[in-house]
Formats: structure tokens, C-alpha cells, sequence
């Protein structure tokens, strides 16, 4: 059970920042992003689904992927915080999808060399090479708006504000993912520390920000305590699946 | 031993004329996402490697497989392999001239490993310049992205690297 927990954690992260990053699908401030967000949001909820298959055969309850996303509410999310936040402002959007790649790379990297998992070994042997363009796309935007102008760099500024709080989440490792952890089924969370704080450092220089020093830490995603904003997404991305039970097409 | 090499051959040529539905002048073999072909408990089972994780695709290329498996009288049944990952290596030498015939550059080895700011150069396919310059790194399907020719100024296609 604490596997399928530990894996529904890592579905429910991939979903919900997937499913943030499509609502930017016709709304980009230009034609190049509008193509970029689907297609990332894509590999975002592609990885989602093919965990939600395995968490839903590892509980062996009957549920699938359909199951998992449409028909839990928030209070059963497990996603952490940072995926959650509104988009905001393109600074907003793209600090989130940066903290998360620089996160998500060296784990899936990890869990190709240590996991004795055959599915979350397929998952991460595509998922890192994604990860690898979501930090590139991001970390770009990063450089240009906070080494942009005046209005920019203030706006990068404070996303870096808004946001710092929620990545120590990022490297907790709940009480199920410490059993699969331990279970050698997935890496330590605590492990990518290093590599993120390097790459985010090495980023953040040249985008002329600061690395936020101590200070506040939001968390609880992981124990189903989110932020208002995950009901009214849930509600939009739940709606059909609800009205409409099984509904194919 | 030799008429089962021979219906499995059969099967293989039947799964590989597939094309790719977005990239319709590549068939799934030539991009090297149909794996393999083996005739097992009288089904003919095809191992195919999706592209991207989120590849819409996916799902209509299976389905045609399917569709051929059983158009050449065989009762398909498609796995797909998730390890080990797909990779543009895996487009083999015919598949990247169809490709460039097509007017969509071929990934460039190496490309996917770039950092900040940096663009893959890649060789015009038109009129081979690589005075070439990249407009978007995403484009119409996943595995694309947008260049633009600054000798012959034809736009095109750039087939990624991953």
C-alpha cells in the first residue's frame, strides 16, 4: 500500500503541474509558447498516466488511470504544493516548471540507476530526457526576464518571492515514499538536494536573481492539505468525467 | 521452424509499411518505434516503443499496426516498451533521407544535450546551408521544431533530437 501511495504522490505532481501548464494552451503571450506549454504539459501528463496505470495495478483495488485522476477530490491529492500554484504571470509559470525540472531530472536519473522497479525505470528513462528541455525551456525564461528590464526582473523577482517557500517540499520523502525508498523502489528525495540547488544557482546567476537564504516553508501536499486553488482546478479538469461517468470518445 | 520464420517475416513487412500518422513519409519502422513482430499463441505480437510520454500518436499507431496485422490475416496484439527508451538514433539511414526528401531536417546526434541558449545546427533540407536559424524549439507535434533557412529563406521543419 505504501508503494502505491509513493507512486501516486509522483502521478499526482506530474498531473496537476501538466494540467497548470495547459491552461496556458491559446492564452501564451505569443505563437512559439502557445505550441511550447501543450507539448510540455503533455510529457507532463503522459508520465502521469502511465504511473497512474501502475499505482492503480499495484493497489489491486481495480482502479486505473481514469479512476485515480477524475475521481478523487483534493483532500486525496497527493501532489506537493509547488505544482498547485496558479500561473500567475509567465515568471510565475516558468520559475514552477523550473524548480520541478531541476527536481525531477537527477531523481528520474537515480531511479534509472537504483530502482528495481521495471515500469518506473520506463518512465524515467523518458521522462529524464524531457526534463532535460523542460530545465533548458524554463531555465531560459528565467535569464531573459530577470536579466530583462526593469519590469521584468521585478516580476521574476517576485516569483522567486512567492515561490521559494514551496520547494523544501520537493526533498521531504512522506512516510510512503520512505517505505518505497527504503524498499529500493525509489530514490531519496533528500539526495537531489545538491543537484538542484547547483543547477538552480548556476540558473539564477545568470538571470541576476538571489538565491533566497532560510525563511518560510509552506508544506502538506502530501498529507492532502493544499492550497484553495487545487479544488477550483480539479473541479474544471473533473467535470465531464463526473457528469458523465466512463465516458469515451 | 522455416514456415513460422516465413509468416513472421510476413508479419513484419505487413506492421512495418505502417506510416507514421503525423510523419506520413516515415513508416514505424523507418523511425524505428516498431520494435519487433513474433508470432506467439497464434497472435502476431508487435513491440512498440512510444516516442515521446505524451505523444498523442501513440494510441493511432497502434491501432494501425493492428489495423495491418490484420488486413495480412493475422490476429494482432500490441505491446508497448517503455524500456529501454526510444531514441531519434534509433531512425535508421533510410528513414532520415525520407525524411529529408520530405523537407524535414534530421536530427542532429548530440543535439538534445544542449544548454542555455544553445540551438542544434542544423543543414538546410532543401538547399543543404547550415546558415540555418531556429524560430521555435516546439512545433506542430512533439518531435519537431521550427528552423528557417538564411540562404534559400525556406522555413522548415527540424526533427529533435532525444
Amino acid at each position: 500500500m505504501a508503494v502505491f501511495e509513493a507512486v501516486l504522490e509522483l502521478a499526482d505532481d506530474h498531473l496537476v503541474l501538466g494540467h497548470r501548464i495547459s491552461e496556458w494552451c491559446g492564452h501564451a503571450p505569443m505563437l512559439e509558447e502557445d505550441l511550447a506549454m501543450p507539448n510540455m504539459a503533455l510529457d507532463l501528463i503522459g508520465s502521469a498516466r502511465t504511473l497512474y496505470a501502475h499505482a492503480g495495478a499495484l493497489e489491486g483495488q481495480g482502479r486505473g488511470e481514469d479512476e485515480l485522476a477524475y475521481l478523487r477530490g483534493e483532500r486525496e491529492y497527493r501532489n506537493c504544493l509547488l505544482v498547485e500554484r496558479p500561473n500567475e504571470d509567465f515568471a510565475h509559470t516558468m520559475l514552477r516548471s523550473l524548480y520541478f525540472a531541476a527536481f525531477m531530472r537527477p531523481y528520474w536519473l537515480a531511479v534509472l540507476a537504483q530502482s528495481s522497479d521495471e515500469v518506473l525505470r520506463g518512465v524515467a528513462g523518458k521522462a529524464e530526457k524531457e526534463m532535460a528541455y523542460h530545465i533548458r525551456h524554463a531555465g531560459e525564461w528565467v535569464v531573459r526576464l530577470g536579466d530583462g528590464t526593469e519590469e521584468s526582473g521585478a516580476r521574476m523577482r517576485a516569483a522567486v518571492e512567492a515561490l521559494h517557500l514551496y520547494t523544501e517540499e520537493l526533498f521531504e520523502s512522506s512516510d510512503a515514499a520512505a517505505a518505497a525508498e527504503a524498499a529500493g523502489l525509489l530514490p531519496e528525495r533528500a539526495q537531489m538536494r545538491a543537484p538542484w540547488q547547483a543547477m538552480i544557482a548556476e540558473i539564477f546567476e545568470q538571470a541576476l536573481l538571489a538565491v533566497p537564504q532560510g525563511g518560510p516553508v509552506l508544506r502538506g501536499g502530501r498529507q492532502g492539505l493544499h492550497g484553495e486553488g487545487l479544488g477550483h482546478m480539479l473541479a474544471e479538469m473533473q467535470v465531464l468525467h463526473r457528469a458523465h461517468p466512463g465516458a469515451r470518445w | 521452424m522455416a514456415v513460422l520464420a516465413l509468416q513472421e517475416a510476413r508479419a513484419w513487412a505487413a506492421a512495418a509499411a505502417v506510416p507514421d500518422p503525423e510523419v506520413p513519409c516515415v513508416t514505424v519502422a523507418d523511425l524505428g518505434i516498431l520494435r519487433w513482430v513474433r508470432l506467439q499463441d497464434g497472435l502476431a505480437v508487435a513491440g512498440v516503443s512510444p516516442t515521446y510520454s505524451g505523444c498523442p500518436a501513440v494510441l493511432a499507431i497502434e491501432l494501425a499496426i493492428e489495423a495491418a496485422l490484420r488486413d495480412a490475416g493475422f490476429e494482432p496484439r500490441i505491446e508497448r516498451l517503455l524500456s529501454p527508451p526510444w531514441t531519434t538514433d534509433w531512425i535508421t539511414a533510410e528513414g532520415r533521407e525520407k525524411l529529408r526528401a520530405y523537407g524535414i531536417a534530421p536530427p542532429v546526434a548530440g543535439a538534445g544535450k544542449a544548454s542555455l541558449f544553445q540551438a542544434a545546427d542544423v543543414a538546410c533540407p532543401r538547399c543543404g546551408s547550415g546558415d540555418t536559424e531556429r524560430l521555435s524549439e516546439f512545433g506542430s507535434t512533439a518531435c519537431k521544431a521550427q528552423y528557417r533557412c538564411c540562404a534559400c529563406r525556406e522555413p522548415f521543419d527540424y526533427f529533435k533530437c532525444i
